[in-house]
Order: structure tokens, then sequence, then C-alpha cells
């Protein structure tokens, strides 16, 4: 048994160094090396380090400085009614933190190096001024910085694992940074109910290998799950992968432990499915983005987890047959169904490219598909996926198609949906849009964009165009679409060719101009697309109300 | 020479991304409700064997067998969607006496007897068992010629050329066919299975036999006593910033 386990682990990294196809194993850590990396590049580089680093492709980008967020939006002033940091500031959460690595103090020394990875976002184009990064351990901690910082004036931005992508997790002046990272126990789980109670800081990986080891699953998964916080999970009302089986926070969160901007702390880590007593006040917190408390626990219903998992992946000639092919997957494979992905073409051409990936499929597809079973009984499992498979190859909905034979394959199959994130941002940035358009419109806007911008001559093979592509994938079975340009550099006139053109596109079609990545900073100026007068004001009475002093993740969301 | 006749033997083995674990009672490890697939030095072989046939070696044909319980099916399937022309399963059921090693070399032997092969290429060892001994021992039954863990293969009319991995380098070794060939991991990279393929695969033959059909009642020579886990590895520790770690390693005596 030793003995066996140690040549499969000895199996498993020979494997990886010997195969150059992708394997969950080398992106997940990957996501965090980015950031190792970030905390000790200097201060002021951009280098799309990482995948060239390993990739070596095209050597080097050249390193040029993440744009401060207050430079590259002027029109944002920053409010003169907060205080400006002091030593006397500092001294407060010295003494209260206790330990130097709770504070980091860049207000009476100098500490940019440290405190740069917290200033700047994963996918770096926002950038701010912070001096001062807390990391308290516990809820009355948080409780007693707020409180302090209320009485003060000192705005605050939440901060979890720090891969959002709308700008929310990052200063934009000097706000104190608050990240959760230290709060990381795994409070509680009830092998019974399913129900599991974890500090907000705890890795989402973390998580969901805890559940592994007790036969659940947490109902979120995503690309950033090596980095992101369960905290932030829910500050974003994140969908990922398995929204299609697993619903939205909304539905599995079942309570939330928070601190208020005045200090108090909410205790409402109920344990139960059911509780209809008075306003559903947890609900304002999911998807809050940090602008009217800090979360500090939640409690949340696990599924158990699928001992069957199937993955097949599949190559397709035009979007309708994707459309086709989603529907046969829903008539076909029922309950079993857990994700249905979308990949255009040109997703997986970049993953090829940049990360030097092998395709699972030996021909080019305008599109691909990744479709994941997951149920308790593989034999049954089997039989409806063959058929499945057997309806779609048939009927030529599929023009090619592989179906992994074992865990590995299932990895990389999904490695090639979840690593173009990664990927994109290879030739310097990423506008990222992501939004919800009725599923038959989806992919009419990435050819829109594509045509747009080729017109306008932003989009070619060269340098003098900043625009290197436009892509479209996403969660398909959600009717939620990632359009996403690469870009070479960040570009006003890039920007002013996007937006707010593809908003107003989205919204003629009643979508949604922000499906699970929230507003933050770069979607606030065009929640108008997306929602009414009356839904803001209700919307800016709730914030009024729970941080009248606006103190919390000031200039976003609203 | 009409060309070759390959056999490929293969194993139905617990996934190898998969953590076993050891049964309540110590005597074996769980694999009700675990996810199985092929050893994975065994896709090797069956890759090995396609990809000679892609690069015009003669081949009559692949044929794909395994020893196992009826799941086993699942693996010859793949083998077949892979490229295999036909597979050959000898039904040993869980509850059956298990085959040990030299159980599956006379096994093999009258199956290539039978089959009229003149190469079979196995994976070096399977992950379960870890004995690597199959190839070995069939290879002095049949009285042939062996290359182990080969890392490249030829084949020119009836010579056979094989790099084999050893400590501190490579070895080049030429044999002639008949032969037996077991693989290692930087063979090659196998391959996905196709859907249009796993379609095809389901109407190619698959035999089912019995270890009675061979005249083989094999009974295991060893008992196994006891199966436990490793021991745990001892968790690190996190410390809060350098001086923790320096004051830590101090009180190591590492410092
Ligand atoms: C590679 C990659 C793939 C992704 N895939 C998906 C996807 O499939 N689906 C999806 O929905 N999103 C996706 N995202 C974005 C997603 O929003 C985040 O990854 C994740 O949910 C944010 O968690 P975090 O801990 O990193 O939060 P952060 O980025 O640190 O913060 C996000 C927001 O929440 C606030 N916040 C964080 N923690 C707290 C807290 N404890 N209390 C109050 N406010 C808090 C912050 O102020 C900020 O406004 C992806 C991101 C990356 C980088």
């Amino acid at each position: 048994m030793a003995a066996s386990s140690r040549v499969a682990a000895s199996l498993r990294r020979a494997a990886l160094s010997s195969r150059p196809s992708p394997c969950i194993r080398n992106i997940r850590p990957a996501l965090q090396v980015r950031w190792k990396t970030e905390a000790t590049t200097s201060a002021s580089t951009e280098s799309v380090g990482q995948l060239d680093a390993k990739g070596g492709l095209d050597g080097p980008a050249p390193a040029k400085s993440i744009k401060f967020t207050s430079d590259s939006y002027p029109n944002i002033q920053r409010e003169s009614k907060f205080a400006k940091l002091s030593e006397k500031h500092v001294q407060y959460f010295q003494e209260l933190l206790g330990s130097d690595s709770a504070v980091l103090d860049g207000v009476t020394k100098d500490a940019t190096e440290d405190i740069e990875p917290f200033n700047a976002d994963w996918m770096r184009k926002f950038r701010g001024h912070a001096q001062l990064v807390l990391k308290p351990s516990t809820k009355e901690e948080v409780s007693a910085i707020l409180k302090y910082c209320n009485d003060n004036m000192l705005a605050v931005v939440p901060q979890g694992g720090n891969t959002g992508l709308v700008g929310g997790s990052v200063p934009v002046f000097d706000e104190i940074v608050l990240n959760l990272q230290k709060m990381n126990n795994i409070r509680s789980f009830d092998e019974v109910s399913g129900i599991l109670v974890a500090d907000a800081g705890v890795i989402l990986e973390v998580a969901d290998n805890y559940l592994a080891e007790r036969q659940h699953i947490f109902p979120l998964d995503l690309g950033a799950k090596g980095s992101c916080q369960i905290g932030g999970n829910v500050s974003t009302n994140a969908g990922g992968l398995r929204l299609l089986r697993y619903g939205s926070l909304h539905g599995s969160v079942l309570g939330i432990e928070a601190v208020l901007p005045d200090g108090t702390i909410v205790e409402d880590l109920s344990l139960l499915r059911k509780n209809n007593t008075g306003y559903d006040i947890k609900q304002l917190f999911i998807g809050s983005e940090g602008t009217i408390g800090i979360i500090t626990g939640i409690s949340i219903q696990c599924p158990r987890r699928s001992p069957a998992v199937n993955v097949a992946y599949f190559g397709l000639e035009s979007y309708e047959q994707a459309q086709k092919a989603f529907v046969a997957a829903k008539a076909y494979l029922g309950e079993i169904l857990s994700a249905f992905e979308m990949m255009d073409g040109r997703t997986q051409k970049i993953l090829k490219k940049v990360a030097g990936t092998k395709l699972p499929l030996e021909g080019d597809y305008p599109f691909y598909c990744l479709v994941e079973t997951s149920g308790s009984n593989t034999d049954h499992d089997s039989e409806k996926l063959q058929n499945f498979l057997e309806h779609v190859m048939e009927s030529e909905i599929v023009a090619d198609g592989v179906l992994a034979e074992s865990q590995t394959q299932v990895a990389e199959l999904w490695a090639c949906r979840e690593r173009i994130t990664e990927c994109l941002g290879h030739w310097g940035g990423v506008y990222k849009y992501d939004l919800s358009i009725p599923i038959a419109q989806m992919y009419d806007l990435v050819e829109d964009i594509r045509e747009r911008l080729t017109k306008d001559g932003l989009l070619g093979d060269t340098d003098d165009h900043p625009v290197v592509d436009v892509v479209g994938y996403g969660h398909m079975g959600d009717a939620n679409l990632h359009l996403n340009v690469p870009v070479r550099r960040f570009d006003k006139t890039v920007e002013k060719a996007l937006e707010p053109y593809l908003y107003e596109w989205t919204s003629k079609r009643n979508g949604s101009i922000s499906a699970e990545h929230g507003l933050g900073l770069s979607k606030k100026p065009y929640v108008g697309y997306s929602k009414s007068e009356t839904m803001i004001k209700l919307i800016k009475q709730i914030k009024n109300l729970y941080d009248p002093n606006g103190i919390l993740n000031p200039y976003k969301y609203i | 020479m009409s060309g070759l006749r390959i056999l490929v033997p293969i194993k139905r083995v617990i996934d190898y991304a998969v953590k076993p674990r050891v049964n309540r009672a110590q005597t074996a490890v769980e694999t009700a409700n675990v996810k199985h697939s092929m050893n994975p030095f065994d896709e090797l072989s069956i890759e090995e064997a396609i990809r000679l046939r892609e690069r015009k070696v003669p081949i009559q044909e692949i044929v794909a067998f395994s020893a196992g319980p009826a799941k086993s099916q699942d693996i010859l399937r793949t083998a077949m969607a892979m490229g295999a022309d036909r597979s050959i399963h000898v039904v040993v059921e869980e509850k059956d006496p298990q085959l040990e090693p030299l159980g599956v070399a006379k096994l093999l032997k009258k199956v290539v007897e039978e089959q009229k092969s003149d190469l079979v290429i196995l994976g070096k060892q399977s992950i379960d068992d870890d004995a690597s001994q199959t190839g070995q021992m069939l290879a002095g039954l049949l009285g042939w010629p062996q290359a182990t863990q080969a890392s490249k293969v030829d084949i020119s009319d009836k010579t056979v050329t094989v790099i084999k991995e050893v400590d501190g380098g490579v070895e080049t070794i030429k044999a002639n066919l008949p032969m037996i060939i077991t693989t290692d991991l930087r063979l090659n990279e196998p391959r996905y299975a196709s859907l249009p393929n796993i379609m095809k695969a389901k109407k190619k033959p698959l035999e089912k036999k019995t270890l009675k059909d061979y005249g083989l009642d094999e009974q295991p020579r060893l008992k196994t006593l006891k199966v436990t886990e490793p021991p745990p590895r001892k968790g690190g520790v996190k410390v809060d910033d350098v001086d923790g770690m320096i004051s830590k390693l101090k009180e190591l005596g590492a410092l």
C-alpha cells in the first residue's frame, strides 16, 4: 500500500513533468504563484510574468507600471470628508492587533513592497494608494477596527483573495485595506445536514478539499478557487462553473456573520434551511461587495459529492449547434447534468499558443463545449451519457468530441475551460465583460464587437493595434457570456469603442451588464443599463442605512 | 510475414488521481464506488501499438486483453476506441481467487500461443500492486527476449530496437521478434478516445472467456496479512512573520 501510493505519486510527478498537457494541478498553484511573484517584484512592474516565465513563448513582456486608478479615472475625486491616516491611527491599530504581521504600516515607514500586492488587482488594471493593510484574526478585532474607522472617518476596503474582476477589491486612494486572510478557520461541519460553518477568509479550494474528505462539495467552483476566499465569493455572489446544478449562493448560504461599519456584530449564522421570521437580511450581504458590512463567517448548505463524474468535450461547427447540444444535454442527462460551458475556437487557439497546451481534438472548430455530469451511480450515469453522446454524434450536432477516461483527463478537459482567463492576460491586459444575454443572441455580440473593432482599425496582428482579439466563452447553461478583449495595452480609444456600446446592446435585449462579477469600480457607471431609477434609489437607501458615513468601499458599486 | 500480431494486456485499477483508502478490516484497499480506469502504463502500451501501425510498421492485428471483473470491459472498450482491433476478457470476479503476477504470466502465455502473437507490449508495472514482474515472467515462460522500461521503440523487419531508461542514462538494445516490451512514462503521450471512435469501438469484437477456457486453475501463493496506510506526514507549522520563523528554526536547532 505504502509503496503503491508512493509510485502513484511519483507517476503523477513524472506525468506532469513529461507531458506538456495541462492539468488542474498545474493551474491552481499558478494563480497563487502569480501573487507570490507579485509580492516580490517591485511595486511598479506589470510583467505578465508568470506565463512568460514559464512558457517562455514570446520572451518576457515589456515591464510597465500598472497605472494608478486615480490617474486612469481622473473624474473620480478623493472625498474630502475622509481623514488622512496619521501615526496616531496606526498606533491604535498596532495596539489593537498586536502582532507585526497583522499591520502593514506604510504610514510611518516605507512598506511599499509589502503593501503593493494589496493595492493592485488581479487584472493589473486597478491600483490604489493604500498605506495601511490590516489583517484581523477575529470578528471582535474587525468590529473594533470598523468602529474606530467610523468614528474617525477613515475609509476601508474589505479584501478577500483579491481575485475580483471589477476593481472592487483594491483601494482607489488611501483607503485602509482590511484583508481577511487571517480569519481562515473551518468552524464546524455537520455530516448529516451537510452544513458547513467557516470563517470568511477560508480559501475556496481549502474549504472544498475539507469537504471532499467528508464526501461533500462546496456548491461553488471557479477558476480562481486556489486564491479566492469564501467570504469574497459570498460578497460578490459568485456564480461559477456549477451554478447550473447547485444554484446561486442566494439559495445555498444559510447564514452570515458580519460586522457593520459602526462595529455592530451581526450574528446570523443560521443552520436552518427554512426560517421565515422577518426580512431575510443576510441576502443583502450576498453580492454587496463590501459596501454595507464585512462578512466574517458564513454557514452554507453543501451537497453530497457525486462519486461518478464524467466530462466530455465537443467541437462544433456553429453556435447554432452549440445550442442544440445544450438542449440535448438537458433532455438526455436531466438531473445529472452539472455543467455546460461554451468556449469559442479563438479561446482554444490562444490557450494552445500561450500555455503550449495540446488540445484534446485534432481539428479546429469555431465552437467548443464542455459537458459535465455528476451522479451517484456510475452505471446509471454512463448509460445516460452513452445515449446522449450517440444522439449528438449521430444527428451531427457535434462534429467531434472526446470523453475523459480517467480523472486526469477530467482535469485536463476542465483546464481547457478554466485556463482561458489566465491565458488571455498574456499580451498585457484584458477588457472583460460578463453579461447575461438571452442564449440565442449570446454570441452575436462577440461577432458584432469583433467587426466593430476591426472596422475602427483597433484590432490586428501587429503591435500598432492595441487589440489582439475578441473572444467569447462562458457558462452557456446560465446564459452567461464572458466577452473578453485581450489587448497589448489598455487604451482609452478601445474602451470608448466598447463602452457604452456593448452595454446598450445588452440592455436592448434585456440582459444584465454584470452577470456574476458584480459592479465594483468598472461597472458602477453603467448600472443604469440594468437597473431602473427606482431600483437604484432603493439600493442607495440601503447603503445609507447601513453605512451612513460611507466609509465602506467608497467610489464603487452604486 | 503478413504483419505483426500484437497483444496488449491491460488492467483496470483505481484511478491514479484518486487517493486509495484502506478498508476497515485492514485486509485490502477500498474499491467499491471508487473511480477506476486503465492502468496508466497500459495506456502507453496501447498508444505505442497504435503508433507503430501509424508509422506503417506492417501490423495485422492489435488485440487488447484483460483479466479482471466484469467492469474491465470498460477499459477494453477504451482500448478499442483508441485503436485496438478487438479484445479478449477473461472474467475474474472480485470474489474469485485473485491472480498474482505469475498467474497472469501463465495465462498470457496461453493467450499468446492461442493468438499466435509475436509482440507483447505490457506496462512496466500496474499502479495497484506495483509488482513489476508480469512482463519479465512472461518472457521467461515463453523463452522470448525482453526489453523493459521502453522509452522508444523502433521496428524494422524482424528487428526491434528499444531505448530504455536506466539509472543515470539510457540503454539501447536490439532483439529479434517475437519479443516482450514493457513501457515507461516517456514512451509517448496517450491520445483521447474520440467520440466517433468510442461509437465504433462498440461494434468491435469483445470475446469473453474464463480461466478454465485456458486450462488454468491458479490459486494464490501469497497471503495478505495486513494492509495499512503509510504513516501520516507531520503537518508543517505556520509562522506569522520572519521573526517567528527565526525563533522556530532556533527552537528546532536548525539555526
Ligand atoms: C481566474 C478567475 C476566474 C473567475 N471565475 C469566476 C466565475 O466563474 N464566476 C464568478 O462569479 N466570478 C469569477 N471570478 C471573479 C470572482 O468574483 C472572484 O474570483 C471571487 O468571487 C472573489 O473572491 P475574493 O475572495 O478574491 O474577493 P476579492 O476580490 O478580494 O473581493 C471582491 C469584492 O468583495 C468584497 N469582499 C471580499 N471579502 C469580503 C468580506 N469578507 N466581507 C465583505 N466584503 C468582502 C471586496 O471589497 C470586493 O468588493 C473569477 C476570477 C478569476 C481571477
